[in-house]
């Protein structure tokens, strides 16, 4: 095989019906899994932290047992059971995107977990202290310091869930590997779109982690 | 719901073995990629840790580098580079088996996280131990393999810990790149024998199994090292 790298085959054409589609799916996929998993995330560390034992057992073993399992394995198993429950194939596309939000919330709850503890005691007793509920506390004293407090964590583990996207190729839904790889196959240079594929990601990867150094330290700065 | 039918395990896969024999060599292969990747992970990240904390210019912005560009590009897309691109570049490397350059694209990206872990644990020490090895006319190799690098270690071993589990996952990816480990197992013999429940439950609990008994072989090992006085000990 020659051993020269012949990128000639890129154009603008080339970007815009191959890499496109596929990005917008990964971005997609990332944004939705994202806010879903923050949500239910929340939601899991407030049952486990709840001190209810019938809250906090089935909590601790949705996260455990999701997060001991790789996620390719938990791709395909969602591949699988979806259209097994529901009598018909969703499409690769959206059983990846419920695949990822249930997947992920395990993980982002960990975040949210660290984050609630991180907020004083005190302010939880003072909150009860001047007549607030429960909910009130949470919603008005806690919850939006932890989030704030977590938020490089959070948006760390969002670039690493952009990169586990990638996954999805084990089910073969189209994400942005997958438009490079087809059009490797179609140009038959395949070499080439992998070293591609790995300098988008790396692009996009890099200059976001850039960005939460940056909002890390102005967090740290206002502290 | 189609009924769960076990026996698969024992029938032919038509190639003169049994499901489970297939599955038996697919764990071998999940565990060797692990462990040979934790060993390489472990030498590479530990040395581009220890270049991230050194003050010379040159090295500390090579650990720096190493560790983006490893840290910055998926797992999946990073055994692609091994296996498709990186032998059309240097041709020799067509003759090593797809095995080992999942190994070192999986060691590899693995050490960028360990690289962190081990400056982290290099930084929480006092700067006054650097400075007293230095002071006793030590050279600064001598300082980190005599004064730093044995408390760095032991401070960074419950990381480790986790580290070791990530890779057991991670290795998962190596199906990617036609190496027979589990996951590879299970996609193939799911569809051969239309049993995917009873191959996925399988192959799910072999990664619990797995993943379980690294965890207490590093916690042994965690417990065994534990430096008096810090976190950790005392339990």
């Amino acid at each position: 095989m020659n051993a020269a790298l012949d990128f000639s085959f890129v154009s603008w054409s080339y970007v815009s019906s191959f890499i496109v589609k596929g990005l917008i799916f990964s971005v997609e996929l990332t944004l939705i899994a994202a806010l879903g998993g923050i949500v239910i995330g929340t939601l899991l560390a407030l049952m486990r932290l709840s001190g209810k034992k019938w809250f906090v057992a089935p909590a601790a073993a949705y996260v455990n047992l999701l997060r001991s399992v790789p996620l390719a394995m938990v791709i395909l198993w969602f591949f699988l059971l979806i259209p097994l429950l529901i009598g018909r194939s969703l499409g690769a596309e959206l059983s990846a995107i419920i695949t990822f939000t249930v997947f992920e919330a395990a993980y982002y709850s960990e975040v949210m977990r660290a984050g609630i503890q991180s907020v004083p005691k005190g302010q939880v007793s003072a909150g009860y202290a001047v007549g607030m509920t429960y909910k009130q506390c949470m919603q008005l004293i806690v919850l939006p310091q932890a989030f704030r407090n977590m938020l490089p964590v959070l948006l760390t583990q969002t670039i690493i869930l952009f990169q586990d996207t990638s996954l999805v190729y084990v089910i073969g839904a189209y994400d942005l590997l997958k438009g490079f790889e087809v059009s490797g196959k179609n140009f038959n240079r395949p070499a080439e779109t992998y070293l591609l594929a790995a300098v988008v990601y790396f692009v996009i990867c890099f200059s976001l982690s850039m960005l939460v150094r940056r909002l890390r330290a102005k967090i740290a700065i206002i502290r | 719901m189609g009924k769960l039918d076990w026996n698969i395990f024992f029938q032919d896969t038509g190639g003169g073995q049994t499901y489970l024999q297939w599955l038996m060599h697919a764990w071998g292969w999940t565990l060797a990629v692990a462990l040979l990747a934790l060993v390489i992970a472990l030498a590479v990240g530990s040395l581009i840790g220890i270049f991230r904390t050194v003050p010379n210019k040159a090295l500390s912005f090579f650990g720096e580098a190493w560790t983006e560009l490893f840290r910055n590009i998926p797992l999946i897309v990073q055994l692609f580079i091994w296996y498709f691109v990186l032998p059309r570049i240097f041709p020799p490397l067509t003759q090593v088996p797809g095995f080992l350059l999942a190994v070192f694209g999986l060691g590899f990206f693995t050490s960028a996280r360990i690289a962190e872990q081990v400056k982290a644990g290099i930084q929480a020490l006092p700067k006054g131990q650097r400075y007293a090895g230095l002071a006793m006319g030590l050279t600064l190799p001598q300082t980190y393999r005599y004064v730093i690098m044995p408390m760095a270690f032991r401070i960074v071993i419950p990381p480790l810990t986790s580290e070791s589990m990530n890779i057991i996952k991670n290795s998962s990816v190596a199906f990617a790149v036609q190496v027979s480990e589990l996951l590879f197992f299970a996609q193939q013999a799911a569809e051969e024998t239309s049993q995917g429940v009873v191959i996925y439950l399988v192959v799910t609990v072999l990664y619990f199994i797995s993943a379980f008994v690294i965890n207490r072989i590093a916690m042994f090992i965690e417990h065994k090292l534990v430096v008096p006085g810090t976190v950790g000990a005392g339990k």
